[in-house]
């Protein structure tokens, strides 16, 4: 019996065991960076999340949507933390079109804080034709579609180096070590200095990177923080009540002889 | 049930129940005498039902802001996520729910398997556990779907797909299925109108495996009958109700950390991308807890084929109840038994294992090995067992192996105590 159950084990480690060298052989390991959201009082870093958004801004949104935020989430508790002024003048920095008015006309008018983040294209389409046929995904969710998360992201922005010997490439297509199958259809989008950031820090390609990786964490999980501290109240207050349950039903069973 | 007349102290309840007995039901439902020796895998049953009513109130709020359309589908989950008050939490709550719901279920049933709870005279309550399975199967592949991601829309065709295996009918009942010639919005807003209807079809399900239950009351550990109220049972209240409330609250803690720390390890990463029917995803994954299945499904070579060995592998289960031919329920008296039964606990996590892996070389192979053993282990070697195998002996009652032989003078005295209580 104890023999049949160990063996038991050991097929099961090693079963484990195949699986990770298996997967370990296809793509090499991320790359190792800090991030404050992970753990059990995991947070958002809010300068970082500042910066993120200024990468976004001036880098990626010239090809990438992000079609579920709102530019009222930018001053919301929990995300950048823009102060309301600050999260309006963003907003008014770009153009939407709406309407019809009284005459039935539409019209162009600077964007509340109400409006969805403007999308650089008008439709999927137009979005393909102006990037050699590949659709720059929309970026709201993106770290959440795509396995190893954030982590993935991090390393596939710094991933990028000429292609190994023997490998060739498509005009228009380049060599990232992270990508799933080697080839990616962007560009290398981050290199040292590329933008100034307004607080000072120094921008280099792996603090943009970390900057824009936090962003888009907490633009695919606005409330994180949230739940984070929910989720600690919920768990201590489940084991509180667990020890409180487990004595009352020791006391109830001790009337019957039976162990419970 | 108790054998005693239950008659309520009140003019108004006794008035009230001569016409709707309603008081009589909750008196048996407390007194319900229950062997006192069960264990913690025993807590399963109470912790499904927890599961479901989870299932069904998270389901209530989410439907109220879901919009079952191709269109709109993806962007009202994110909407739910993003400004639903706590709809972040419903969504975890509800999506880790199905995922616990049947890691509870895989333990009660195994329970089962182990302790001979199948056995004559509880063969309704198994099948009727059967049913419950298969719509929770059902109902959770179409609650996969409602997302409208990658993995809904590409899971719902391989499934669907399955149907047109069928000789002369199949394309026509697949076609039916969809509401037109692909998976598309009707096919959406027919799951969703079906993923709203199971769980109460379950719900009253529940009702008769429960009922059904009561009739010959719990199985044990032991797995020999007993006598009803004795000195081997307990009242379900308070004994059973604050253990099964300890179980739960453990169940809960795992629970919590899933939907708080880990609230997305469970599912795919490619459900977060939007539906597109032009794109296929890389690798068309079920969700875990259907992943055997699958890989009974594709280790035959012939679609049809296929589709009838998934089938049977669920059905066969129906049948078991009359494929183990051994008298003994219980495996503690089952030495043999016992082995076998391991063997068939690791053959369905290796099932699990190969079939969230690409359906090729070795791991093809051992899914076909693993596949014919599943049904070696029901078809063979069960009716076998029973004819072959030396049981160990078997107790007389509960007491006898609890106490060491010897029936305990305090516990008897604290069991007519108990007894007076019931009274």
């Amino acid at each position: 019996m104890r023999k049949l159950k160990n063996i038991f084990f050991v097929l099961i480690f090693s079963v484990i065991v195949l699986n990770s060298s298996n997967s370990a052989e296809k793509t090499p390991p991320f790359l190792e960076t800090k991030w404050t959201f992970k753990g059990l009082f995991g947070k958002f870093d809010r300068a970082s999340l500042q910066r993120g958004y200024q990468v976004y801004t001036e880098v990626c949104a010239s090809c990438h949507s992000m079609k579920y935020l709102t530019y009222r989430n930018l001053a919301e508790k929990g995300g950048p933390e823009f102060s309301e002024a600050e999260a309006k003048a963003i907003a008014a920095s770009f153009e939407v079109t709406d309407g019809p008015d009284s005459t039935g006309e539409m019209f162009v008018r600077p964007a509340k804080l109400s409006d969805k983040f403007v999308m650089p294209y008008a439709n999927e389409q137009e979005a393909k034709a102006a990037n050699g046929g590949a659709y720059p995904p929309d970026m709201s969710v993106l770290v959440k579609a795509r396995k190893g998360g954030a982590d993935y992201i991090y390393s596939l922005l710094l991933g990028y180096s000429e292609p190994p010997e023997g490998v060739e490439l498509d005009d228009g297509v380049y060599y990232n070590k992270y990508m799933y199958g080697n080839k990616i259809k962007m560009p290398a989008p981050l290199s040292d200095d590329l933008i100034e950031y307004t607080d000072g820090t120094k921008a280099t390609a792996e603090q943009m990177s970390k900057d824009v990786t936090n962003f888009l964490m907490w633009s695919a999980e606005p409330h994180l923080e949230q739940r984070h501290k929910t989720g600690f109240r919920v768990i201590a207050y489940l084991i509180i009540l667990t020890v409180l349950v487990y004595f009352t039903m020791k006391k109830i069973w001790s009337r019957v002889e039976s162990k419970v | 049930m108790s054998d005693h007349e239950y008659t309520p102290s009140s003019k108004f309840g006794k008035w009230f129940n001569d016409r709707l007995p309603l008081l009589t039901l909750a008196n048996h439902l407390t007194d319900y005498p229950t062997p006192k020796n069960l264990n913690y895998w025993w807590t399963f049953g109470g912790i499904l039902t927890f599961c479901l009513i989870t299932q069904i109130v998270t389901g209530l709020v989410l439907a109220m802001h879901y919009i079952a359309h191709a269109d709109m589908a993806f962007s009202s989950v994110e909407h739910i996520m993003r400004d639903v008050n706590y709809g972040w939490l419903l969504r975890y709550v509800h999506a880790n729910g199905a995922s616990m719901f049947f890691l509870a279920v895989y333990i009660h049933i195994f329970r089962s398997l182990f302790y001979g709870s199948y056995k004559s005279p509880r063969e309704i309550i198994w099948i009727l556990g059967i049913i419950i399975y298969l719509l929770m199967m059902a109902a959770a592949f179409m609650g996969y779907v409602l997302p409208w991601g990658q993995m809904s829309f590409w899971g719902a065709t391989v499934i669907t797909n399955l149907f047109s295996a069928i000789p002369l009918v199949g394309e026509s009942i697949t076609t039916w299925l969809w509401g037109g010639y692909s998976v598309d919005n009707p096919t959406l807003t027919r799951f969703f109108t079906l993923h709203y209807l199971i769980p109460f079809l379950i719900l009253g399900l529940v009702v008769l495996h429960i009922w059904a239950l009561h009739v010959p009351g719990n199985n044990n550990p032991v797995g020999i009958d007993i006598k009803k109220p004795s000195k081997d049972t307990v009242p379900f209240h308070p004994y059973i109700v604050i253990k099964d409330a300890f179980a739960l609250l453990m169940f809960c803690i795992v629970f919590a950390l899933f939907v708080f720390y880990q609230p997305n390890i469970l599912g795919h990463a490619d459900n977060y991308i939007e539906a597109d029917p032009l794109v296929t995803p890389a690798h068309i994954v079920p969700e875990w807890y259907l992943l055997p299945f699958y890989a009974i499904l594709r280790s035959v070579p012939d679609k049809l084929m296929g589709v009838v060995a998934m089938l049977s592998a669920i059905l066969i289960l129906a049948a078991l109840p009359w494929l183990d031919t051994s008298k003994v329920r219980s495996a503690v008296f089952r030495p043999l038994f016992r082995q076998f039964y391991w063997i068939l606990v690791a053959d369905v996590l290796i099932l699990g294992y190969v079939g969230a892996m690409p359906a090729e070389g070795l791991y093809l192979l051992i899914a076909r090995v693993a596949t014919a053993y599943y049904f070696a282990h029901f078809l063979i070697i069960l009716p076998v067992l029973g004819w072959k195998e030396k049981t160990t002996p078997l107790p007389l009652s509960i007491t006898e192996p609890v106490l060491g032989g010897s029936p305990n003078l305090a516990a008897a005295r604290s069991d007519e105590k108990i007894e007076k209580t019931i009274k």
